[in-house]
């Protein structure tokens, strides 16, 4: 066993903080370069569109200025080492805290109602964040964040697919699910897709899938063919940048996948726009 | 692009066809979510709205705040389909012209072609560059919305693209 660290959850606090104005103000390098590639094939709409975005992305860092009027809801994929200790308070609450300073500070959007059903009340901090926590082997804190817009989380699906579905059937349900999302999600997307576990777990696994790096690749080569084959056979649907028509529907189709019961394959698909927000704070 | 003063003439209003790129100038209300269910409801109780729909135009956005002396802060368009369910109404009453994104229903395409009205589309995530757009903004009701309240703007050169024309052609239909 290793010797127990002790850390102050105010620590987090100023770290999340930071992370939501540079999710918010600072376009991916990575989604950057997939645009300036994508332009290359563009008709002229498309281009100037793509075009359009690419400069946006230049105002929002130099004028700091938000990427999106819609500033996301906060998930958080916290890791905690099983070697850490908190001190000074909640864990939770300091996260929250994080969040409410950056939404407040950076004069993000509060886009977050507390009854989802009746009263539909806006909380004014963007609080809750979602957080989903799990325990690892270490004594460090790992936190992924992401501010994720529901423009394209309303387009997102699952499905409870059969073992005799087989690949067929998942690129038949993430191409139903990207028609379905049409020009609704603004595109060009970043397509997350979670195969295998449970029901929730396949959720899990394709917003996650969000949070790789788009020059990287599934690990499994057969996953990282079919990665390329869906981004393929996405972009022949012509839906195209903003849905105006074009061969960039998708920038990149990113797969998760996990053991999952003999009797099934869960398959979810978690649409995201081209303003893919994550960043990653480490204690 | 075409530069184009609001309110249109009707002349301008048969000219515009679904595709076309458009540079919008003129005074555009802000309007999603809650506020459509607000004026909903104003409308079938008989109240008086907080401003005046005739010949309006409505912009779906729900902006981050203003910062150091900007008028606006990040102002793209929101999806329009959620609006949907509230829109034919609005436009029996007077309202001639949306800017938002993404597709409409087809009651909403009906309304459009019986109101000469049109629908306009601009570019999603791109609301950095879109506030350079907004010259001036007041509060003209439900400030409690925050972000979702109804605002008045002058926009100079706002960029779109006719997504509905009033013979109910669709942008995102044609080939």
């Amino acid at each position: 066993m290793g010797k127990i660290r002790e850390i102050d959850v105010s620590e987090l606090i100023p770290l999340i903080r930071n992370a939501c104005r540079e999710m918010a103000m600072e376009y991916g390098c990575d989604i950057r370069d997939a645009i300036r590639q994508a332009r290359e094939t563009e008709n002229e709409r498309a281009r100037s569109i793509l075009d359009l975005l690419l400069q946006n992305a230049e105002i929002a860092t130099s004028e700091q200025i938000p990427i999106c009027q819609d500033t996301g809801m906060i998930i958080a994929f916290a890791s905690v080492g099983q070697d850490v200790h908190f001190t000074g308070g909640s864990f939770q609450q300091a996260l929250q805290e994080g969040v409410r300073q950056g939404y407040h500070d950076f004069a993000l959007r509060a886009s977050v109602v507390a009854d989802p059903l009746y009263d539909r009340i806006n909380t004014k901090d963007n609080t809750p964040a979602v957080i989903h926590t799990e325990i690892t082997e270490g004594d460090k804190v790992q936190i992924s964040l992401m501010a994720k817009g529901f423009g394209s989380e309303n387009k997102s699906a699952v499905a409870m697919l059969t073992p005799a579905d087989g690949e067929k059937g998942v690129i038949r349900f993430v191409l139903d699910t990207v028609k379905k999302a049409g020009p609704n999600a603004c595109p060009p997307f970043i397509i997350g897709v979670g195969i295998g576990g449970t029901f929730e777990a396949c959720a899990l696994l394709s917003k996650k899938a969000l949070l790789r790096p788009l020059q990287e690749k599934n690990s499994d080569v057969r996953y990282a063919a079919l990665e390329d084959r869906l981004l393929q056979e996405v972009n022949a649907l012509g839906i195209g940048p903003q849905g105006l028509h074009g061969v960039t529907t998708a920038l990149k189709v990113q797969i998760e996948q996990m053991p999952t019961h003999i009797a099934g394959m869960p398959c979810a698909v978690n649409i995201c726009c081209h303003v893919c927000r994550h960043a990653k704070v480490v204690i | 692009m075409k530069k184009l003063t609001l309110p249109l003439s009707m002349e301008e209003r048969r000219g515009l066809r679904a595709g076309e790129g458009v540079l919008l100038s003129g005074t555009v209300y802000t309007a999603r979510d809650a506020a459509h269910k607000r004026l909903h409801e104003m409308i079938l109780n008989g109240e008086e709205l907080p401003f005046d729909l005739h010949e309006a135009c409505i912009y779906y956005v729900g902006p981050t705040p203003a910062t150091q002396g900007r008028p606006i802060g990040s102002a793209g368009p929101t999806t329009s389909s959620r609006m949907d369910p509230y829109t034919p109404e609005l436009i029996h009453h007077g309202l001639r012209y949306m800017i938002g994104k993404g597709r409409r229903s087809e009651e909403v395409k009906e309304a459009i072609r019986q109101y000469d009205a049109i629908y306009f589309v601009t570019v999603g995530g791109a609301g950095a560059l879109l506030s350079h757009c907004v010259k001036k903004r007041r509060m003209v009701a439900f400030e409690d919305l925050l972000a979702e309240a109804v605002t008045e703007l002058y926009v100079e050169d706002f960029p779109c693209y006719v997504g509905i024309d009033r013979y109910g052609n669709d942008i995102y239909d044609e080939e």
